[in-house]
């Protein structure tokens, strides 16, 4: 699949929650789109990504 | 042809110039703003020429003095700001200064939502006064932008934005500020207005605390509707404060990309 750009490949079955452990960002912190849909937070621990799945993830930090 | 003259509309004689529409007009002006530029040499005219003339220290009569504050801008812009609502959730470093140059820009409508109060710990960074502490920053905000132009309407609501009430608060606005402090609350508002509001475009603020570079600030487009600024590193934490200057800068670059939205141009 491509995550913010870059070729990544993982495991089978690997949720949201589970793509944002592997690249150690907080689920609070974030906005995900997958092929140009944002998914909803409810969503995270279910929805299983599709290796032709386009991932874009904004993280935000504290501030302002 | 026609031209008009602090925007009243008023015919003049084919081959007028600048300075002689000054002398029948305001023979005492001191500032002379000639479509958006303010100028000291005299000009030929042409159709549909917009003019100001400004005399230094008088107070001017009400119904004038929105284009005389307005005369400076890019003609054409104002009237599409007039008409415009902007929305600004959180009115700390950032919404502040954003909320300070829209109003200055002569945006019709803010919508403006925090839940605090000024403190002395917000006067090193946020648009309020010492006169303010105390205030509910929404009451006193509203208070600070009427200051600066009476003309603009400021809806104010003193609330804790949440995925709850965001689209209540919201739901009128053309473009939407997300200006909070807490990187939850953030992903929270983004998350909320992108799936709830999906025709709104949001401008976000991420990284900009601390004194590092100015120039690692930027506007960036991350979905078609969501653009974040800042530099996405340096946030607020233990050794590591927010100043006015990246603040200032940040908020400059929100309220830009808000302008530039409204206008219709929707690169970063």
């Amino acid at each position: 699949m491509i995550v913010n750009g870059e070729q990544m490949n993982f495991e089978s079955d690997l949720t949201v929650d589970g793509l944002l452990d592997e690249l150690d960002l907080v689920s609070d912190r974030v906005v995900v789109e997958i092929n140009m849909d944002i998914v909803d937070k409810n969503q995270y621990a279910s929805r299983i990504l599709d290796q032709r799945d386009t991932i874009e993830i904004v993280g935000f930090v504290g501030g302002g | 042809m026609h031209i008009k003259v602090n925007e009243k509309g008023v015919s003049v004689a084919d081959k007028s110039t600048l300075y002689e529409v000054r002398e029948q007009h305001m023979a005492n002006a001191d500032v002379v703003i000639y479509n958006g530029f303010q100028t000291t040499a005299d000009k030929d005219l042409k159709e549909a020429d917009e003019i100001v003339l400004i005399k230094k220290g008088e107070i001017p009569d009400k119904s004038v003095i929105e284009t005389l504050m307005m005369a400076r801008h890019t003609p054409g812009v104002f009237k599409k700001l007039k008409s415009s609502v902007v929305g600004i959730a959180g009115v700390g470093g950032l919404g502040s200064n954003v909320a300070v140059a829209l109003a200055r820009s002569g945006v019709g409508t803010l919508v403006i939502a925090d839940f605090d109060i000024v403190e002395p710990s917000n006067l090193n960074r946020q648009a309020y006064f010492i006169e303010h502490l105390g205030y509910s920053k929404v009451e006193a905000l509203k208070k600070l932008l009427l200051q600066i132009n009476p003309f603009v309407k400021v809806v104010s609501h003193q609330v804790r934005i949440t995925a709850d009430n965001a689209l209540d608060v919201f739901e009128s606005v053309d473009v939407l500020v997300e200006a909070f402090d807490q990187a939850e609350s953030k992903a929270e508002l983004v998350n909320t207005a992108l799936t709830s509001m999906p025709d709104k475009h949001i401008v976000a603020g991420s990284g900009m605390a601390g004194y590092f570079s100015s120039n690692d600030i930027v506007t960036k487009q991350k979905f078609k509707k969501l653009y974040v600024v800042g530099d996405e590193t340096n946030e607020a934490k233990v050794g590591s404060g927010l100043m006015a200057p990246r603040v200032n800068v940040a908020a400059g670059h929100q309220s830009n990309m808000v302008l530039r939205i409204l206008l219709g141009q929707l690169t970063p």
